[in-house]
């Protein structure tokens, strides 16, 4: 397959201040310098450095997670002087059993000179409990009926240590929390590897929730096939790219004006090109039935395809609010329903991807409509979870923040310039790390995430 | 590269073909949103589309067969350099056919004799012209001083050789729309046809009014969205007028015939222009389709050639179809009241309206193509149904794979039925065909 198409962004700023004469004055002047990061390349390490696995109280996952993370090409070391003079490419933490204030005490000790000994693109990432479950049955000081309070505020706490980290650190490192829910078992095997890989570098600042995994009703086919909307161009097309280089048939679907992008898609991915129209009375049927006739049902779909049509709420007409919630929200709800619906149309294991955003969780001026749909979308994979967890299935959504795209590129200067800056991570993401983020959620292994929703921005300040 | 593995080597039957998929792109008037394009470029855009929604990037299909009309030297190979620009495996075979008119439909009948025979499973036929692309040649004077030049071997035989240049060879030779025996345009041809039946006028502004209409209520209601791939920034035919009317097109001047002795009718309205364009159209065994998870739109059940003598005996240019269609339905023992869906390429409204009241009269018939009586009528609900070349505009090479296309959807879309595709060409020849789903 040819070679990804990397947009690259344009940001005069990025690249002054990074060498030279630049470099040297937004030092002095104190200037954000955004650091470059290190993303997923066919044949790379898995880390920059050694992997130190930490353990807060009992940790009962520790274990396993040295083992998993070998098993994906670490170098496994239990303390920090184990690691020599390297700098840490990945600090693993297991907070899962602190339950006590003075836990968090015991955690900032022993992770405080780890972070600062994290090498350039590192990954931290803090496993926690569900914060619902933790602390068990037993109680606490509070006495019967109310749980163990402390418990859960101790892991609460910790979303507000992992959001804290994320904002302090430097040279494009990470910091994650990863809240296994009891039962979890291996299902937490491919998050932890995706979140310390380098396909999650604009992944930061956040809780991602993992569970047990349903039984995989039969062995997954040779070659998956997934299919996207709105393919032609944009973060749809990398989407079709990464699915199609982790081994999928991709059905790059798009509306018929925009036929000749989609087709030049379809065939750099080795794919298909589906005419659709998404709003359409029988774009369901349409879809429905090519996947099932054509294909024998869709491993994979990915309801990417938006659109937007900004003004102020008050001046927003009833048809900038039709077209916007029609396209963005009503389709994937009805292609959803529809394929659903439709005997054959799915295979066993489907998963759901819904292209939510940022917006839609912190809300936008000027984009009522859009942030009403892309926060709708967060609703309709909540409520498919259980359901779809019943057939074996799930449902997703992924939120990307400031995205360098042709759309990002047509903003006026200073609100691009300071959407860019606006994150931890200083900088816009690409196209490719939100693919990675939709093929990661796609991929078999991530059967124990469902109904959660992954941002992808750098931890933008508006990102809830 | 390795060569495919010949199949074993039997006596087989004959095998049926499949009209699998077809794409375009929309066809653009000449010199219009396509004049930067090459017939090559738009031959790979065509297969690109359709290489696309059959999924079959990176496949090596048994033939790819092509042509243009208006062609460049340099294009000796076109459809083989067109192949590797496409997203088909670099070694898939490919070969150029060119026989004016019926270009498109021709390539779609050599491959599925291959694909009958057993020599291939699955291709693309197809055809593209650019009349914006044109191929210009020097003046013959010009051409024979440069070959003297280019043999010449000492200074002296090189300034004999170019003393042979003369002011006047340097106005270059430009393709004509001309027939090449008997100098005349293929509009002036068709006006004397039309004359010798009586076509009038009003018939044949009706027949271009139809076309416009059937071919913008077909892009209304979404039976292009899986034909056409849009090109360079047009996504439907540049010719197609949606709102034409009657009192338009009645305005329009004759543009051909207007030295006959009969009223002059034929108009820009009721003529086709000069088209850019391409058209492909995957062909294969039902097997092959169904190991592809394809679908079958109709089989391509037979096909005939024909040609006329316009230069000695004064027979109708665009006439051959007149003749190759009787032959063709009598060998399958079909007649015309068994089909559902009638192609007539409507290089003029006039020719179509000419073939018909050929096949209608009695004498004709009896005399010119040896029938018992005429061929009969065809039903005019059925023609034409989702427009033709007056609306979509007719890049030479390309209209037959268009029709083809077009005509195997019809049928698949009502389920099935018997349809007829009648071409005629330059050169006083035509093509038909018989499809079937």
């Amino acid at each position: 397959m040819a070679k990804l198409p990397v947009h690259l962004p344009d940001d005069p700023y990025g690249g002054l201040v990074r060498r030279g004469p630049g470099a040297a004055a937004a030092r002095r002047l104190g200037l954000p310098v955004p650091p470059r990061l290190r993303r997923h390349e066919p044949g790379q390490e898995f880390l920059t450095g050694p992997a130190l696995v930490l353990r807060a109280g009992a940790a009962p996952l520790a274990d396993d997670v040295a083992v998993w993370l070998a098993a994906a090409g670490a170098r496994v070391v239990g303390d920090l002087s184990a690691a020599g003079e390297d700098r840490l490419g990945a600090v693993v933490v297991d907070a899962t059993a602190a339950s006590r204030v003075g836990d968090l005490g015991a955690l900032r000790e022993s992770l405080a000179p780890a972070f600062r000994r994290t090498a350039s693109g590192g990954r931290v990432l803090v496993l926690g409990a569900v914060p619902a479950e933790a602390g068990g049955s037993a109680g606490g000081e509070f006495g019967e009926g109310f749980g163990d309070v402390e418990a859960r505020a101790v892991q609460q706490g910790l979303d507000g240590l992992v959001r804290s980290l994320g904002k302090e650190t430097r040279g494009g490192t990470t910091v994650n929390l990863l809240r296994v829910a009891a039962g979890a078992g291996e299902a937490l095997r491919s998050p932890l590897e995706f979140l310390c890989s380098a396909r999650a570098a604009f992944v930061s600042g956040q809780p991602l929730l993992v569970g047990p995994a349903p039984a995989p009703a039969v062995a997954g086919r040779e070659r998956r096939v997934a299919v996207v909307t709105g393919a032609a161009r944009g973060i749809g097309a990398a989407i079709a790219e990464v699915l199609a280089r982790d081994g999928a048939h991709v059905v790059c679907a798009d509306v018929a004006a925009a036929g000749e992008q989609l087709a030049r898609v379809a065939n750099r991915v080795r794919g298909s090109a589906l005419t659709l129209d998404v709003t359409a009375a029988d774009a369901p049927d349409v879809l429905a039935d090519h996947l099932r006739r054509r294909f024998g049902g869709a491993d994979v779909v990915v309801h990417n395809a938006g659109v937007t049509r900004d003004r102020s709420f008050v001046n927003l007409g009833a048809d900038a609010w039709d077209t916007v919630l029609g396209v963005n929200l009503a389709a994937p709800l009805r292609l959803t329903e529809g394929l659903l619906r439709t005997d054959g149309a799915l295979a066993p294991g489907a998963r759901f991807v819904c292209l939510s955003s940022i917006n839609g969780l912190a809300g936008a001026k000027g984009q009522a409509n859009y942030a009403t749909s892309k926060a709708g979308l967060v609703g309709l994979v909540q409520a498919l979870a259980e359901p779809l967890a019943r057939r074996g299935m799930a449902a997703n959504a992924v939120a990307p923040g400031f995205i360098e795209t042709p759309m990002t590129a047509s903003m006026p200067a200073v609100p691009r310039e300071v959407g860019r800056r606006a994150s931890s991570l200083q900088q816009g993401g690409l196209p490719v790390d939100v693919a990675e983020a939709v093929a990661w959620l796609a991929s078999p292994g991530a059967a124990g995430v469902n109904g959660q929703v992954l941002r992808v921005d750098g931890q933008h300040l508006t990102g809830a | 590269m390795t060569a495919p593995t010949p199949p074993p080597r039997t006596t087989r039957a004959v095998r049926p073909v499949a009209v699998v998929a077809g794409n375009r792109t929309p066809f653009a008037k000449a010199g219009g949103r396509y004049a930067q394009a090459s017939a090559k470029d738009l031959l790979v855009a065509a297969v690109d589309g359709l290489v696309a929604r059959t999924g079959l990037a990176g496949e090596r299909l048994g033939e790819v067969v092509a042509g243009a009309v208006l062609k460049h030297s340099r294009d000796l190979n076109l459809t083989r350099e067109a192949v590797l620009s496409t997203a088909l495996d670099p070694a898939t075979p490919a070969f150029d056919v060119s026989q004016a008119c019926a270009t498109g439909l021709e390539t779609a009948v050599l491959l599925a004799g291959k694909i009958a025979l057993g020599q291939v499973d699955a291709g693309i036929a197809g055809g593209a012209d650019s009349a914006s692309d044109a191929p210009i040649a020097v003046d013959e004077g010009l051409r024979r001083v440069l070959l003297a030049l280019n043999r010449a071997r000492t200074p002296g035989a090189r300034l004999k050789a170019l003393a042979g240049l003369r002011p006047g060879q340097v106005v270059p030779e430009l393709p004509r729309n001309a027939e090449a025996r008997t100098g005349l345009s293929m509009g002036e041809h068709a006006a004397r046809t039309a004359a010798h039946w009586g076509v009038s006028r009003q018939a044949q502004d009706e027949l271009a009014l139809a076309s416009h209409r059937n071919l913008a209520a077909a892009y209304e209601r979404g039976f292009f969205d899986d034909l056409v791939t849009p090109y360079l920034g047009l996504r439907r035919d540049g010719l197609l007028r949606p709102d034409t009317t009657p009192a338009k097109l009645a305005e329009l001047e004759p543009v051909f015939g207007r030295d006959l002795e009969a009223p002059a009718t034929m108009t820009a309205g009721n003529s086709t222009p000069l088209t850019d364009g391409a058209a492909a159209v995957l062909l294969a065994t039902d097997e092959w389709a169904a190991e592809h998870r394809l679908d079958v739109l109709a089989h391509l059940v037979d096909a005939q050639t024909a040609a006329v003598d316009h230069v000695h005996r004064g027979e109708g240019l665009l006439t051959a179809p007149v003749h190759a269609v009787p032959v063709l339905l009598q060998r399958n023992g079909w007649t015309l009241d068994d089909l559902d869906v009638v192609e007539v390429h409507e290089a003029f409204a006039s020719t179509v309206l000419a073939t018909l009241a050929a096949w209608e009269d009695e004498e004709f018939c009896r005399e010119r193509l040896g029938l018992d009586g005429p061929l009969g009528r065809v039903d005019r609900a059925k023609l034409n149904v989702a427009g033709s070349s007056l609306a979509t505009g007719h890049p030479f090479a390309a209209t037959g794979a268009r029709i083809l296309a077009t005509t195997a959807k019809l049928l698949a879309e009502r389920g099935g039925g018997r349809a007829l595709i009648s071409i005629c060409a330059a050169g006083g020849q035509g093509i038909a065909a018989l499809v079937e789903a």
